[in-house]
């Protein structure tokens, strides 16, 4: 039981146990529970902007004599936020590994660097909509931009949850310390923001460059 | 089920990612195949020396390779006995996914040309 390794790993595990999780050993400790229960969270949540995708691809051609795909977006800001984003969720896993070792400067340093990257993403998508909506191209000017706006601006909205859930758990483990259940929530976050990134990718590839082409 | 062990994040597979050196390392290499991918993502796109047609399928290709590599290197999803629960959860998720995203392309296509009597008709609809 001593050979569990300290890797921040989402789920649930078991250790260097064959056992299956529920065997005499009894249900697995909440460490392993409570991330694998966020996991299954994440999951849904990519469901739920699966129905989102589909809806997107369903009406980008029925932009209603508005602007099409081509006449909107900018690929040199949709790069930049891509790697805003992919170094955000980056520092977010250096700051995993100095959690875990229970380094509070660096933990909290690397916490305020991913979210400073994630206020430069959230920042260029904001000024990119109210580009848009200033241009006439809002939500309202045709199925195609209802369906954009919905589709971007739920993975925007979910990283503003992401920004206010990392301010809390910097406070609280400023104010708390490394304890278990303050380590666990980190991961959830952790996981949370990394899957925010994955869904960003798919973003990207499907509405800005394929609709740039 | 381990109450004196220094670590905080109990929650680990078996795999040997216990000392510093290596789970940094994780996230390098996985920033950098997810910055070689992305770059080439946009080289693709911007690109004229590629066969047209192709492109759209190359970047989806692309895009989820990149998602394969944020979930192995940032997400720590792996292959190993103790990671099953994990693989089984997001097998499940993928398939409704794909369910969900190419039944509707399809159905949707169908319905659009198969239900185009008149373009006047087709125009109407496809321009709420």
């Amino acid at each position: 039981m001593s050979t569990i390794s300290e890797a921040p790993t989402i789920g649930l595990t078991h250790g260097s146990s064959e056992d299956t999780g529920l065997g005499h050993r009894g249900p697995e400790s909440k460490s392993i529970v409570v991330p694998y229960g966020f996991w299954l969270f994440v999951l849904s949540d990519m469901v739920l902007f699966s129905a989102l995708f589909a809806s997107y691809a369903t009406l980008v051609h029925a932009t209603d004599g508005g602007p099409a795909t081509n006449q909107l977006f900018d690929r040199n800001l949709v790069a930049i936020e891509t790697v805003a984003l992919l170094l955000s969720s980056f520092v977010c896993g250096l700051a995993m590994i100095a959690a875990k070792r229970g380094h509070m400067a660096l933990t909290q340093a690397w916490l305020v660097i991913t979210g400073l990257l994630g206020l430069v993403f959230l920042g260029i998508e904001l000024f990119e909509f109210g580009k848009m909506i200033g241009e006439g191209a809002g939500p309202q000017r045709s199925a195609f931009l209802s369906a954009f706006f919905t589709l971007v601006g739920c993975h925007g909205a979910h990283v503003t949850a992401g920004l206010m859930w990392l301010g809390t758990m910097m406070a609280q483990i400023w104010a708390k310390g490394f304890r278990q259940d303050i380590v666990r929530r980190l991961l959830c976050f952790s996981v949370f923001w990394h899957a925010l990134d994955i869904i960003w990718v798919a973003i990207f590839t499907i509405v800005y460059l394929i609709g740039t082409l | 089920m381990s109450e004196h062990e220094p670590d905080l994040l109990n929650v680990a597979p078996g795999q040997p990612h216990d000392s510093l050196l290596s789970e940094t390392l994780s996230y390098v290499v996985g920033l950098g195949l997810a910055l070689l991918l992305t770059g080439i993502s946009f080289w693709v796109a911007s690109t004229t020396s590629l066969w047209g047609p192709g492109v759209a399928t190359g970047l989806v290709v692309l895009a989820i390779a990149q998602m394969g590599v944020h979930l192995v290197f940032f997400l720590h999803i792996t292959s190993g006995p103790d990671n099953t629960n994990n693989v089984l959860a997001l097998a499940f998720g993928v398939l409704i996914v794909f369910l969900v995203m190419i039944g509707t392309i399809w159905i949707m296509a169908h319905m659009n040309a198969n239900m185009s009597a008149s373009p006047e008709l087709m125009n109407l609809q496809m321009q709420h």
